[in-house]
């Protein structure tokens, strides 16, 4: 088990340096920043003066290092757009993603699990064939086409749930958030939807396809020969053991929310990173993009080595086979 | 569905009485067709894709407004109402206008070209790489395979539509500035298909792998035949069927990858909108009751998206000798 502690940590260490090596060509190479950054009227001097400041006359060597220092402290330069340090930028709009992501998870955990199992216990159920049909409908829905046609029937037509923004927040240790105040829960219901959804249908599958193989197993039918009810059987025995699976799914699946977090934020004008990563893309504000690319891959790194650790906890076989 | 399979093999033996003479002849009885011709769903989604293939190759000719041609523009024809004349001007608009008074029907013609020019430029350009880099990955092994493989791992961590975002951000970068309108669209098309060929690399050095092993990979090579010669008349010839599947699969993901970034203004440009750019505009009228505008790009949208799927689940049924 060490062993594969260590080559997986290894391994994610290759991806970080390949993410930190892109994201440092990417700063190092693209745009001028000083013509970015100066005015039209700018002087020769302030030309000179910006760039000794924004370090840019140092050998590529040391800014490459310099720029791994930077980032471990936070320090992503100055954001082309705003002209603030991307650093505080992205820390200020970090809660407003990470709220988003975690309640859209819960929805697409809680609905995809119950969805699933019922759509299992109850196979041939009339309702259980019209999810299944429109969860295959709904995969091949676009993601903003998902949220425009929600604010349409939720926002336009029936008046009920805000359309955009994060409504009020509340500041819980020095933190914004908007998931505490009513205003901002009913803000966050449509956004969290969208994003949720797609995970939801993915969940729902996942579930129903690990029940329905559970079910057939010869301890689940020994159960019923024993004659436990329904009940004890379904949730007790089967349900457990799908468990493993659909932890490893749904770990993988939260770095897709905070990707595919972009395009909801974008829909809803939910003040978050991925608005600010889509709007740098279109100014074309190289810092943030280099600063977003390496946090989402700190993000998606830290998750598939939680998750691939977790198996061992879960699924005593593995640790019992390894052994 | 298994049952379905069954009948078919019991159809099977009158097969062998079928003289195979020309290609028609061979297709008219092959197993595809015999498929196809029993799924109503796959009939319908694949005569769908092609009236829209069709609709988008033809626009110039059957669009009946010059959308782009600010010269024909009225702006009195705003907003008119779907199947109804505009009240000042007594134009008639089939799916009504938008705010410019551009024709709904004719933009999205014009829409449907672009996206289906993006989505299956992408798609080929994703698939020579990745044939190409899954061919050599499979053949020549070793440190060249190795590197493949881990670029392509890297890759897969990240979900294809931000790394597609992330490349169309440090394209527009390389470009200067009065240039970038202009080449939206080939940034978009190179994002894309970079964004796609890990899946593509995978299946074929899978493929490839499998093939290498085989007598006339053996014999090509005894007889003195070069590597590319191999790879790509001997090998890739027998790794079509996958390829195929894949390509089909991506399609569909590419025109949703163009759609939402152009949706989120980061796609083709204004002044050549596709169908995600379409579905922006209209977006911003739905607050103000004017629901065509947003309402006909998205229906054709979602049909688009939705018959290349269905046509390539099917295709990978058929092509699947352990699903039959």
């Amino acid at each position: 088990m060490l062993a594969f502690i260590i080559r997986r940590l290894g391994q994610a260490l290759l991806v970080l340096m390949a993410v930190g090596f892109v994201s440092f060509s990417m700063f190092k190479f693209m745009g001028d920043p000083l013509e970015n950054m100066l005015g039209q009227e700018a002087t020769v001097a302030d030309r000179a003066e910006l760039e000794e400041r924004l370090g840019l006359n140092d050998p590529i060597i040391v800014q490459y290092f310099d720029f791994f220092e930077r980032a471990l402290r936070g320090d992503f330069g100055v954001s082309y757009r705003v002209g603030l340090p991307v650093g505080e930028v992205i820390l200020d709009r970090l809660p407003a993603t990470l709220e988003l992501a975690f309640l859209s998870g819960v929805f697409a955990i809680s609905l995809g699990f119950v969805l699933g199992v019922y759509t299992a216990i109850k196979r041939d159920g009339f309702l259980a064939n019209f999810i299944m049909t429109t969860s295959l409908i709904g995969v091949s829905l676009p993601t903003f086409l998902i949220g425009v046609f929600l604010i349409w029937a939720f926002s336009v037509n029936l008046g009920w749930l805000p359309s955009f923004g994060r409504g009020e927040t509340r500041s819980v240790f020095g933190v914004d958030l908007a998931i505490f105040t009513w205003d901002g829960l009913r803000s966050m219901i449509l956004p969290a939807v969208t994003l949720g959804l797609y995970q939801m249908t993915l969940i729902m599958r996942l579930v129903r396809s690990e029940m329905l193989e559970v079910l057939r197993t010869d301890y689940i039918r020994f159960a019923r020969a024993r004659g436990l009810s329904q009940r004890t059987v379904n949730f007790g025995h089967a349900m457990k053991n799908t468990l493993v699976p659909v932890i490893t799914v749904t770990g993988l699946q939260f770095g897709s929310i905070v990707a595919f977090a972009i395009i909801t934020e974008s829909v809803f004008q939910w003040p978050g990173v991925g608005l600010l990563f889509i709007n740098a893309v279109s100014f074309v504000d190289i810092p943030v993009m280099s600063a977003y690319l390496l946090l989402v891959g700190v993000i998606f790194v830290t998750i598939n080595l939680i998750v691939d650790l977790l198996y061992f906890t879960i699924d005593p076989r593995l640790s019992v086979s390894s052994n | 569905m298994s049952t379905e399979t069954q009948k078919g093999a019991e159809a099977r033996p009158e097969f062998k009485e079928v003289v195979t003479t020309s290609t028609w002849q061979r297709w008219m009885h092959s197993d595809i067709w015999h498929s196809y011709k029993r799924s109503p769903v796959i009939i319908v989604s694949s005569l769908t894709f092609l009236v829209l293939v069709l609709g988008a190759v033809l626009s110039p000719l059957i669009s009946p407004y010059t959308p782009f041609d600010p010269a024909s523009l009225n702006l009195m024809n705003g907003f008119t109402k779907p199947m109804s004349a505009n009240e000042f001007t007594g134009d008639y608009f089939l799916l009504g206008t938008d705010d410019q008074g551009r024709d709904v029907l004719s933009t999205i013609l014009f829409g449907l070209r672009i996206s289906l020019f993006v989505g299956v430029v992408a798609v080929l350009f994703a698939m020579t790489l990745g044939v190409v880099l899954g061919l050599v990955s499979g053949y020549v092994g070793g440190w060249v395979d190795g590197m493949i493989m881990r670029i392509a791992d890297i890759q897969m961590t990240f979900p294809s539509i931000m790394v597609a975002m992330l490349l169309y951000g440090i394209g527009k970068g390389l470009i200067p500035p009065d240039l970038r309108d202009e080449m939206a669209i080939w940034v978009l098309i190179i994002s894309i298909g970079l964004s796609e060929w890990v899946q593509f690399a995978r299946t074929v050095r899978g493929a490839t792998m499998v093939e290498r092993q085989k007598e006339y990979v053996q014999a090509g090579n005894l007889i003195g035949l070069s590597r590319w010669s191999i790879m790509l008349r001997h090998i890739l010839p027998n790794v079509t069927g996958p390829i195929l599947v894949i390509a089909t699969i991506s399609l569909a993901l590419a025109i949703i990858a163009e759609a939402t970034l152009s949706f989120l203004g980061v796609g083709a440009p204004k002044t050549e909108p596709s169908l995600g750019t379409l579905i922006n505009v209209g977006r911003q009228y739905i607050l103000s009751g004017e629901w065509w505008i947003l309402l006909f790009p998205s229906l054709t949208l979602l049909a688009l998206a939705l018959s290349v799927n269905l046509f390539g689940d099917w295709l990978r049924d058929i092509l699947n000798p352990k699903l039959r």
